[in-house]
């Protein structure tokens, strides 16, 4: 009953359950099912008007996926989260919120290429426009913001190199523009970052990847760290306006520092429908109770690999933030001390030919689209992630013809090495 | 202001304390209308078992829920623990200047979400009443019984306890591990900085 503050891995595996009230379970159940019976005619009237907490329809809600939801708002220092169906789920939820047909958003040039992809052509179809910067050039944001700019977007690491970006830096700006700053924290993982430490007031997650961490369900989440004022200036009129759909509700004034992950839920997940299945919130809650394990062995058996692509003859040049004299090794040591996380690139002097090559021979790597799994992957995202780009823009974006991206598995790093070492040669 | 009462971020004993202690709370600023977080919150606590009484001038004669609206803090005659203020911050000191009158003075003072006044506050932690600003006692009985967890939000508590199963108009317990590590400690900071402003 003291007000003392527990660890990240106490937080990883007791934040947002408890023994289940009914039956004493103490594994979170997983809750599968559509719908909840109302005590009567008011307390269904008080839940669909808000006034009252509890479930509805689990397109609303869920009680598993709320323990998924309560923890990860914890690990990221959050006041309140929303789970959702996958990471690009969650980016389509947030940006429904704060964007009108008409206005833009700022986002960082490096990002994951389903993210380029997704705000480049599906959202110019809902009049949502997106504005490229650099993330290594902060000015390139100031630059870009004009009065209808309504968020600045990056990742912490960022796809494919494993970049690291200057949140503070980009957070300066965003506060300045009077907009809120989002971070996909997907790459890092609170255990590495925690952005809202860094002005984020927004998070949103693939949970697919580290969170999750092995590779058997998809998921996205959102995290409100309650920085945001949303009242001023009527910029965001989802949250300080009285909501017809809710009879005449004010998010912001009814829900406080929680309001925006709330308008997620009751006007995102609730109207354009992509819920997160509660047996998907089930795996990757039990993959979290291991994060802090699991994302340590990743960072630990990154960096031995990268060491060991420098030191390669056939290899042209590596990029881990975790390497001494990487471009990015000073953020690193700032912003991700425990470890650089587990995604980076390199590239072979044989260019195209000797990516495609490598990836052919490799035993143990896995040749797939996915990062952040227990098992060590490789791709090649010129040809896959990235595809959809022009020459310029994938060289641009960090992922050229001959650029080949590694996702390190918690593996034996000796036999990660091994595996690369007999595909490297001859 | 107490020197050691810090209003930005509360610890959650604070909080629980007040709310495990109180039973009657004047609602200054309860609204009829049933789309008004006054009027939810008021209902919830009802619910919760608090002996509620709204105040409200301009609804004399009508009630809430079945409790009579009274024009004033004095026209309630009989000794209340808490008053909780549903109005915005600039309408804060006349009703504080009131409750100093009351004859016993009420315990806690409580000001909505949104609503702060720092001298309304010092003057009534001067005679000894605890003043909470910028919160809501509906979401707050919420976080500490976890209940608002339902809504993914983070109750920065833990338990490893059982707890009994909720029914309709049940207390539920407060008393779980405080958990200020699942800290909200950025939007505390962000709250703060709103209020240096204005």
């Amino acid at each position: 009953m003291s007000d003392r503050l527990p660890g990240f891995s106490t937080l990883a595996v007791h934040a947002g359950a408890q023994p289940d009230p009914t039956t004493g379970a103490r594994a979170t159940p997983i809750y599968q099912t559509t719908s909840f019976v109302f005590n009567d005619a008011d307390h269904a009237a008080s839940l669909f008007g808000l006034q009252a907490f509890g479930n509805i329809y689990t397109r609303i809600g869920n009680p598993t996926n709320a323990v998924l939801e309560e923890r990860v708002a914890a690990l990221e220092g959050g006041t309140a989260a929303l789970a959702v169906a996958s990471g690009h789920a969650a980016q389509v939820v947030v940006l429904q919120q704060l964007l009108q047909p008409g206005d833009e958003f700022i986002a960082a040039r490096k990002l994951y290429g389903g993210s380029i992809n997704q705000f480049t052509h599906a959202f110019k179809s809902f009049g949502w426009n997106v504005v490229w910067a650099d993330p290594d050039d902060i000015a390139s944001f100031e630059r870009a913001v004009t009065p209808r700019t309504k968020a600045i977007f990056i990742e912490s690491i960022a796809n494919p190199a494993g970049s690291i970006t200057d949140i503070e830096a980009i957070s300066t700006v965003a506060r300045k523009a009077g907009v809120p700053l989002i971070v996909d924290n997907t790459l890092a993982s609170p255990y590495l970052i925690r952005p809202i430490d860094h002005g984020a007031d927004i998070v949103v997650h693939s949970l697919t990847k580290f969170l999750g961490g092995h590779g058997n369900s998809l998921g996205g989440i959102i995290v409100d760290a309650g920085t945001f004022d949303w009242s001023t200036g009527g910029k965001y009129p989802m949250l300080s306006e009285p909501r017809p759909e809710y009879h005449g509700i004010r998010l912001q004034e009814t829900f406080g520092n929680f309001a925006f992950a709330i308008a997620c839920r009751v006007l995102g997940l609730r109207d354009l429908g992509p819920a997160l299945s509660p047996f998907n919130a089930f795996m990757i809650l039990t993959g979290i109770e291991t994060l802090p394990l699991r994302m340590q062995k990743h960072c630990d058996n990154a960096k031995a690999v990268a060491e060991f692509l420098v030191g390669h003859p056939a290899v042209a040049s590596v990029s881990y933030a975790g390497l001494p004299n990487d471009k990015y090794n000073q953020l690193a040591r700032k912003y991700a001390p425990k470890g650089a996380g587990a995604v980076f690139t390199f590239s072979l002097k044989g260019g195209y030919d000797a990516g495609v090559s490598l990836v052919s021979k490799l035993q143990l790597f896995s040749h797939l689209a996915n990062v952040g799994d227990t098992r060590s992957l490789v791709i090649h995202p010129a040809s896959t992630t990235h595809s959809q780009l022009d020459d310029a823009a994938k060289t641009k974006s960090g992922a050229g013809p001959d650029v080949v991206r590694l996702s390190i598995g918690i593996e034996d790093k000796e036999d990660l090495i091994a595996d690369l070492e007999q595909a490297l040669g001859a | 202001m107490k020197d050691d009462m810090n209003h930005d971020a509360y610890p959650d004993n604070y909080i629980r304390g007040i709310l495990n202690s109180v039973k009657s709370i004047a609602m200054v600023g309860a609204s009829p209308v049933n789309v008004r977080p006054s009027y939810f919150a008021f209902k919830y606590l009802a619910q919760r078992g608090y002996d509620m009484i709204p105040v409200n001038p301009g609804h004399v004669g009508k009630d809430l829920l079945g409790k009579p609206f009274v024009a004033s803090l004095s026209d309630i005659g009989r000794p209340i623990d808490m008053i909780d203020i549903f109005r915005n911050s600039s309408h804060i000191m006349p009703v504080v200047e009131e409750a100093l009158t009351l004859d016993p003075l009420p315990k806690v003072i409580w000001m909505q979400l949104g609503a702060r006044d720092d001298a309304a506050a010092a003057k009534a932690e001067s005679v000894g009443i605890k003043v909470v600003m910028n919160r809501c006692p509906k979401i707050e009985y919420g976080r500490l019984s976890s209940e608002i967890s339902w809504m993914g939000v983070n109750s920065r508590t833990l338990s490893s306890k059982r707890a009994p199963a909720p029914t309709q108009g049940m207390r539920l317990s407060l008393n779980r591990m405080s958990v200020g590590g699942g800290n909200t400690a950025a939007s505390d900071r962000a709250a703060k900085s709103k209020t240096e402003q204005s």
